[in-house]
C-alpha cells in the first residue's frame, strides 16, 4: 500500500464511466422478440435473434424515444440525423458476428448529470454521448463440464450506452453519478435500474496523473461492475494500485481488467495487444434515423417531472426541509406516493414524515418498494387528516391503525377506527374524570407542581394517556390538565 | 417407358390460356420439366429438385385453376437460386459451410410468389455466396452453358440462367449484386432483370453485400420478368431499407409510348477488352433504334475505370461482416477437428469456405481495418457517390443508357478461374448500375460467330421499371422483326 499521504496527494485520478442501460422495452431493439428477463433459455429467438442467413434487423421505434427521453433529461443535443454501425467481432453468444451499435453519429451528444457529494459539494458530470446498441446473448460456463452453454434470449435486447467525459475524480463521485443516473432512468421509466440483474452495467476507465498535468495517463478499463458499491471499490483499488506502480517507477500498461468482488482486487483480462479491431462501418441493413422537430417536441411534452424539478417544488411549494425533499425525490415511486397524499392533505410535513418514517421503515423491513405498498395514498391522507382534526392520536395512528390498515388495506377507515376504539373522546367531562384520576394517583407530584416544578406535567400526561387508552387529544388534554392544576394551587 | 409430352412455352400467359381451356393440365407440364431436368442433369443447374412434394402442390394449384381462384402466377414452374430461404427446404448458398442447414422461414419473395400460386420446383446452383461470374466457385461445381457445354453459364446466378435457357422451368428468381442476374442471362441468351435497389425485399436472402443485393427474375420473356417483378416488389416489414413506393402493374404496362432518348457510353464501346463482335452487335442495335426514330447519342463516363475497384472494395467490406455468422457455432458446417471456440471458428471457416469467398472476406477485412479504412472503404464510398451522381445526371437527359452486358461471350470452363482480377473485369459493364442502385436488364441480342449468346444491357431511371420493361418488350419485338 502507499504509505505516505503526501505521495498520494500529489496525484489525481481521471475516470470516465461507460454505463450500459438495458431498456425496458417489451420487444428487442431490432426485432419483435420479447425482451422479457427470466424467460426459459433460448425462448425469445426468431431468425433475427438467431442471426440466420437472410435475417434482417428492423429498428424498434420505442428505443429511439427512450434514448431521446434520457437525452432531453440531461440536456444532451439530440442528433437529428444519426445512424447505426456494425461492430465486428467473433464470440459464441454473438450470432451475427457483429453488434449493431452507433459509432460515428450517436443519437445524443453532450449533456450533464448533476451530483451531490457527502460534503454537500455539487458537480456536473459532463457526458460525451449516449448511443443505442443491442446486447449480446449470454454464455454460461459453469453448468456443463465440457461445454459452454449459450442463451440467446438476451441477444438483441436494447441498450443505451451512456459515456461520460473523463472528468470523474474519485470512487465516491463515480458512485454518486451512478446513483443519480439510476434515479433518472427510473424516473423516466426507461430501465428498472437493477444493477445486480444486469439492467445497468458499468465499465470504468481509470487513469492517474500528477496534479497540474494536462495529458492523460495510460488508462485501465475495469469491466462488468455489477453494483454501485463495487464500482466505487474497484475504482479506489485501481487508483491506489496505479499510484503504487507509478511511485515504484513501473509503467502502467493499458489493459482491460476484471474486478473480483470477493477479494476487491483487479486482474488483467486482456492486454492492449490483444485488443480487437472492430472494423466499424455503417450498418447497411438499417436506414439512418431522421428525427423531426415534432417527434422530439412530442417526447419533451410527455416527460415526467424529474428529481431536480420535484426537489425544487417540494422546497418551494410544500416548504419541506432540504433533507426531506432530497430523500423523497431519491425514488420516483416514493415521490409519486408523497405527491398523491399531498393532493388531499394540508399538513405537508406530516405527509413527508409518514412517507419517510413509518411507511419507509415498513417497506425497508419487508424489502419491497413503494409500488408494492398495499395501503393507498388516499387512506394515509385520511389518516393524517383525522390526526390533524384532533380526532385521533398520532401514536395510535402510526401503531394500531397502520397495522390494521396493512391487514385490511381496502377496509373503510372509519370502520377500522371504530373497531379499534381509538377515536378521541371530545367530551370534556370524561377528560376531566381522567385528569382527576391521574392527579389523585400522585398527590406528591401535584405538590411539586405547585412549588414550581413544571416538569412533572409529562408524568401526568403519560398517566392520562394510559388511563384514557390513548383516546384523548393530547393538546386539548394538556390544556385542561394545566387549568385543573392551576385551580388546585 | 411413356414418352413425356413436349411443350414449347416461353410465356406464362400462353400456359395460363391453355390451362384455362383444358388444353393443358399442370401435372403434364411439371412432368415435362422434371423430365428435362433429368435429361440435362449434367448441366448441373439444379442442386435439388423438390420432387416429393410437387404432386401434391401441383394438384392444389390445378384445383384453384379449376375453381377460378388461382393467383397471378398459377401455372408458373419456378426455380429459385439457392441463396433464398424457403421454409422446410435446404439452403446452401452453394457452400459447404451451410452443410445440413434447413430454412425455418420463408424469404419475403418466396411468400409472395407462393401467395400467387407459383410452383417452386427446386434450388439452383450458383457461385458460392453469389461471389463469382462463372458459377465455378460453387462447392457443387460449375454449371454448363446449354448453348455449348464446354462454356461457363456465367454467374453468380448460373443455375438460374441455364435452367431458363434449357427450358428446365419457365422462370427463375436470381439475385444480383454486381451483375449476377444480368451477366449469366447474357451468356445464356435469356432475359434477366435487376430491379432498382430497395424495390424488392431482401428479407430471407443470404446477404452478400447488403447495399447492393437485389432479387430479380430471369425468364424467357420480358412479360414474365415484368409479372414476377410485379409480384415480388414492394414494401416489407422484414426489410427496413425497402422502398414504400407503390408497385406498378408492370405486366399490364408494356406498351412503349413515344420516341425515347437513349445514351450509350462511349468508353464502354471503345474499351480494349470488348469483343469486336459484341461491339458490332451493339452498334447495329443502336442503328436500328435510330432508324425507328429514337434519339441515341454517345455520352462520356470518365469514371468507368473506377467502377470495378469501387465495387470490390465496398462489396467485400460488407461481405466480410455479412459472412461472420457462418462460424461453425450455431448452424451449418462445424469442423470435426474443432476442440475449442477459436479452433471451431478457424477450422470450420477454413474448411467450410471456398477460395474465392475467403479471398473476399480477407479483402473486406483489410479495407475495413482501422489503419486502412480511410484509404479504402471511406474513399470507395466517396467514389460510389460520384459514380451514382454522374450516372443519375446522364439519366436526367436520357431515358435509358444502353451498354453491352458483358465484354465477352461465355468463356471456357476453367479458362479464367486462375486469375481473379481477370474474372472481376467480367463485371465491368454491370457494376455501374449496381453502384448507382439503378434498375438494369440484360436482353438477348443475337449470337456471336460461335453461336454463343450476346446480351445487351439497358439501364433505366431509378424506380422507373415501368419504362424500362416497356422499352425492353419493344426492343425484343424489334429484334424479331429483323
Amino acid at each position: 500500500m502507499v504509505d505516505s499521504l503526501q505521495q498520494i496527494d500529489k496525484y489525481e485520478a481521471v475516470i470516465g464511466l461507460e454505463v450500459h442501460v438495458q431498456l425496458s422495452t417489451k420487444s428487442k431493439a431490432f426485432c419483435y422478440d420479447s425482451a422479457q428477463y427470466g424467460s426459459k433459455p433460448n425462448h425469445n429467438i426468431s431468425p433475427v435473434s438467431l442471426g440466420l442467413p437472410g435475417a434482417l434487423p428492423r429498428a424498434n421505434q420505442e428505443i429511439v424515444k427512450y434514448a431521446v427521453k434520457l437525452g432531453l433529461a440531461i440536456g444532451s443535443t439530440i442528433n437529428q440525423y444519426n445512424f447505426f454501425d456494425r461492430k465486428n467481432y467473433f464470440y459464441a453468444d454473438l450470432p451475427k458476428g457483429y453488434q449493431i451499435t452507433q459509432d460515428n453519429e450517436p443519437i445524443c451528444k453532450g449533456g450533464a448529470v448533476k451530483i451531490r457529494l457527502a460534503n454537500g459539494q455539487q458537480k456536473n458530470i459532463v457526458l460525451n454521448r449516449i448511443h443505442i446498441e443491442e446486447d449480446a446473448g449470454k454464455s454460461i460456463h459453469d453448468v456443463d463440464d465440457n461445454y459452454s452453454l449459450i442463451d440467446l434470449n438476451r441477444a438483441g435486447v436494447s441498450l443505451l450506452e451512456v459515456v461520460t467525459e473523463p472528468m470523474i475524480a474519485s470512487g465516491e463521485e463515480a458512485a454518486a453519478y451512478l446513483a443519480e443516473l439510476r434515479k433518472l432512468v427510473r424516473y423516466l421509466n426507461i430501465c428498472d435500474g437493477n444493477m445486480e440483474e444486469g439492467s445497468m452495467r458499468c465499465d470504468a476507465n481509470v487513469s492517474i496523473r500528477l496534479k497540474g498535468d494536462t495529458a492523460l495517463g495510460n488508462r485501465c478499463e475495469v469491466k462488468n461492475l455489477n453494483s454501485i458499491k463495487n464500482v466505487q471499490r474497484a475504482i479506489e483499488h485501481e487508483i491506489s494500485r496505479q499510484i503504487q506502480l507509478s511511485e515504484a517507477g513501473v509503467y502502467i500498461d493499458q489493459n482491460t481488467l476484471n474486478f473480483d468482488a470477493l477479494t476487491g482486487i483487479t486482474s488483467v483480462l486482456r492486454s492492449k495487444e490483444m485488443a480487437n479491431d472492430y472494423r466499424y462501418f455503417p450498418e447497411p441493413d438499417l436506414l439512418p434515423l431522421q428525427l423531426s422537430d415534432e417527434f422530439i417536441e412530442a417526447i419533451r411534452q410527455d416527460m415526467p417531472a424529474l428529481p431536480e424539478a420535484l426537489y425544487n417544488r417540494f422546497i418551494n411549494e410544500f416548504n419541506l426541509p432540504h433533507y426531506d425533499a432530497l430523500l423523497l425525490t431519491s425514488d420516483k415511486d416514493m415521490a409519486d406516493y408523497f405527491l398523491a397524499i399531498t393532493a388531499s392533505v394540508s399538513n405537508y410535513k406530516a405527509a413527508s414524515n409518514w412517507v419517510m418514517g413509518t411507511i419507509r421503515s415498513y417497506l425497508n423491513e419487508k424489502n419491497i418498494g413503494f409500488d408494492k405498498f398495499p395501503i393507498s395514498a388516499q387512506q394515509i391522507a385520511q389518516l393524517i387528516n383525522k390526526v390533524e382534526a384532533g380526532q385521533l392520536n398520532n401514536n395510535q395512528a402510526k401503531e394500531k391503525v397502520f397495522v390494521a390498515l396493512l391487514n385490511h388495506p381496502t377496509q373503510n377507515l372509519d370502520d377500522i377506527l371504530k373497531q379499534l376504539n381509538v377515536l378521541i373522546d371530545t367530551n370534556t367531562s370524561t377528560i376531566d374524570g381522567f385528569i382527576m384520576a391521574a392527579l389523585n394517583k400522585f398527590p406528591d407530584k401535584v405538590k411539586e407542581y405547585n412549588s414550581g416544578k413544571k416538569g412533572v406535567l409529562g408524568l401526568f400526561m403519560g398517566e392520562l394517556m394510559k388511563i384514557s387508552g390513548g383516546k384523548i387529544d393530547p393538546k386539548n388534554a394538556n390544556k385542561l390538565l394545566v387549568a385543573q392544576l392551576e385551580k388546585l394551587k | 417407358m411413356i414418352a413425356q409430352k413436349v411443350f414449347s412455352y416461353n410465356k406464362l400467359i400462353d400456359i395460363q390460356q391453355d390451362l384455362k381451356t383444358n388444353k393443358l393440365v399442370l401435372a403434364d407440364l411439371v412432368n415435362y420439366y422434371l423430365d428435362r431436368i433429368k435429361t440435362y442433369s449434367h448441366l448441373n443447374a439444379f442442386l435439388e429438385v423438390f420432387e416429393d412434394e410437387l404432386a401434391e402442390k401441383t394438384a392444389l394449384i390445378q384445383q384453384k385453376i379449376n375453381n377460378g381462384t388461382a393467383g397471378k402466377l398459377a401455372g408458373m414452374v419456378l426455380g429459385i437460386k439457392d441463396n433464398i430461404s424457403y421454409q422446410g427446404h435446404k439452403l446452401s448458398a452453394s457452400s459447404k459451410i451451410l452443410d445440413g442447414y434447413v430454412s425455418i422461414y420463408d424469404a419475403t419473395v418466396i411468400s409472395k410468389v407462393l401467395a400467387e400460386d407459383a410452383l417452386i420446383i427446386g434450388r439452383l446452383n450458383c457461385d458460392e455466396f453469389a461471389m463469382g461470374a462463372s458459377n465455378e466457385t460453387s462447392y457443387f461445381g460449375p454449371v454448363k452453358n446449354f448453348a455449348d457445354e464446354r462454356k461457363v453459364s456465367g454467374g453468380s446466378s448460373g443455375g438460374c440462367a441455364v435452367a431458363v435457357q434449357a427450358d428446365l422451368c419457365l422462370a427463375t428468381l436470381g439475385s444480383d449484386t454486381g451483375g449476377s442476374i444480368r451477366q449469366p442471362s447474357a451468356f445464356c441468351g435469356v432475359v434477366g432483370l435487376k430491379p432498382t435497389y430497395a424495390r424488392v425485399s431482401r428479407y430471407g436472402v443470404v446477404a452478400y453485400a447488403s447495399s447492393f443485393d437485389q432479387v430479380g427474375p430471369i425468364a424467357q420473356s420480358v412479360e414474365d420478368a415484368a409479372l414476377l417483378l410485379e409480384v415480388i416488389a414492394g414494401s416489407d416489414d422484414g426489410d427496413s431499407t425497402v422502398s414504400h413506393l407503390p408497385v406498378d402493374a408492370y405486366s399490364q404496362m408494356l406498351q412503349l409510348k413515344g420516341k425515347k432518348r437513349i445514351a450509350y457510353i462511349e468508353e464502354t464501346l471503345h474499351s480494349e477488352g470488348l469483343n469486336p463482335q459484341i461491339r458490332n452487335n451493339v452498334m447495329a442495335q443502336i442503328e436500328k433504334l435510330r432508324a425507328d426514330g429514337h434519339t441515341v447519342e454517345p455520352v462520356s463516363f470518365e469514371l468507368l475505370d473506377f467502377v470495378v475497384p469501387t465495387y470490390y472494395i465496398l462489396t467485400t467490406a460488407e461481405a466480410s461482416s455479412n459472412l461472420a455468422r457462418y462460424d461453425g457455432v450455431h448452424y451449418g458446417y462445424r469442423s470435426p477437428l474443432a476442440t475449442d471456440l477459436t479452433s471451431t471458428y478457424k477450422k470450420s471457416r477454413s474448411e467450410g469456405f471456398g477460395n474465392e469467398v475467403k479471398r473476399r472476406i480477407m479483402l473486406g477485412t483489410f479495407v475495413l481495418s482501422a489503419s486502412y479504412y480511410d484509404a479504402y472503404y471511406a474513399k470507395a464510398q466517396k467514389a460510389r457517390r460520384l459514380i451514382k451522381e454522374k450516372t443519375e445526371h446522364i439519366l436526367k437527359n436520357y431515358d435509358f443508357i444502353i451498354t453491352p452486358t458483358t465484354p465477352n461471350t461465355a468463356f471456357t470452363i476453367g479458362e479464367q478461374s486462375t486469375d481473379p482480377l481477370e474474372m472481376y473485369l467480367a463485371d465491368i459493364f454491370t457494376v455501374q448500375a449496381s453502384l448507382a442502385g439503378l434498375p438494369a436488364i440484360s436482353l438477348p441480342s443475337g449470337k456471336d460467330a460461335a453461336g454463343l449468346p450476346i446480351g445487351i444491357q439497358i439501364i433505366g431511371q431509378k424506380f422507373n421499371e415501368v419504362h424500362l420493361l416497356a422499352f425492353s418488350a419493344y426492343f425484343m419485338g424489334m429484334g424479331t422483326r429483323l
